[in-house]
């Protein structure tokens, strides 16, 4: 097996991480915001998972359990309330949430 | 190995690039699923074989069928994606589409040359140990945090009367 450089697996998780901000930001359906948050907690779990095999120890890996248990809890509480914002605003616009203004 | 990572790095690329720009939740979602096959075929090339499993039954399997049952409960239609079209301007991208490119820039060129990766995959057997030796406290705040996200999702995704 050919040694990979770790500064291209690096490389890809900073342009996937680049992309799901460019998602956030540019996206203004809630909908495709928490895809975009997903992709970018994906890029995180892949850089943890390169630097573990730099120094061939487990801990990256188990860091990448803990970003997958992460992101499983997020996207429950986000699409649960995107219903709830869908429900009662009839729109997934993020920008109809400046209503919940005090 | 090394073949399979540049394949695989590309695929991911130009996958979450299409799940970015698409009109269609579900043509995007589609692409999503596609971005996370490809990634957990990087993680297998990087040695992490049980990372890589994770990634599709979980990513792949569990979150993104989340994703296509609300979708299919919103039941977004022609107007959805009109509405959409007119939201994804250029005008309206262009902004904030360069100020990413400029963060990435900058975080490209912070990467240094390092040494290259260590030849060798790390079992499921070690990541087990370490999960449950070392890091047992925080599977037990994982845990506590999952327990969290099930019952906030409970309670908000309960059907109330109007006006509560």
């Amino acid at each position: 097996m050919a040694a990979l450089p770790l500064e291209q697996a690096l490389v890809l998780a900073a342009l996937l991480f680049a992309l799901g901000l460019a998602g956030v930001l540019v996206r203004r359906n809630v909908l495709y915001m928490l895809m975009s948050i997903e992709i970018m907690l994906n890029a995180t779990a892949l850089a943890f998972v390169a630097a573990g095999a730099r120094w061939a120890q487990p801990d990256g890996q188990v860091m990448f359990v803990f970003v997958l248990a992460l992101a499983a809890a997020e996207v429950a509480v986000g699409l649960a309330l995107l219903l709830l914002l869908y429900r009662r605003f009839g729109t997934l616009d993020a920008d109809a949430l400046s209503e919940l203004r005090g | 190995m090394e073949f399979a990572f540049y394949v695989a790095a590309a695929v991911a690329l130009a996958a979450t690039v299409m799940v970015v720009t698409r009109l269609d939740a579900v043509h995007a979602l589609l692409y999503l699923v596609v971005s996370l096959l490809a990634i957990a075929l990087v993680l297998y090339t990087l040695g992490a074989p049980f990372a890589a499993a994770l990634e599709v039954i979980l990513y792949a399997g569990a979150i993104v069928v989340l994703f296509v049952f609300v979708v299919m409960m919103l039941n977004l239609g022609r107007v959805a994606l009109a509405q959409e079209r007119r939201w994804l301007a250029p005008r309206t991208w262009i902004g904030p589409g360069l100020l990413a490119l400029v963060l990435l820039v900058e975080l490209l060129a912070v990467l240094g040359p390092t040494p290259p990766v260590q030849p060798g995959a790390i079992s499921a057997q070690a990541v087990g140990a370490a999960l449950f030796g070392r890091y047992l406290l925080g599977v037990e705040i994982a845990s506590m945090l999952l327990l969290a996200g099930l019952v906030g999702a409970c309670h908000l995704g309960r059907r109330t009367t109007e006006g509560t």
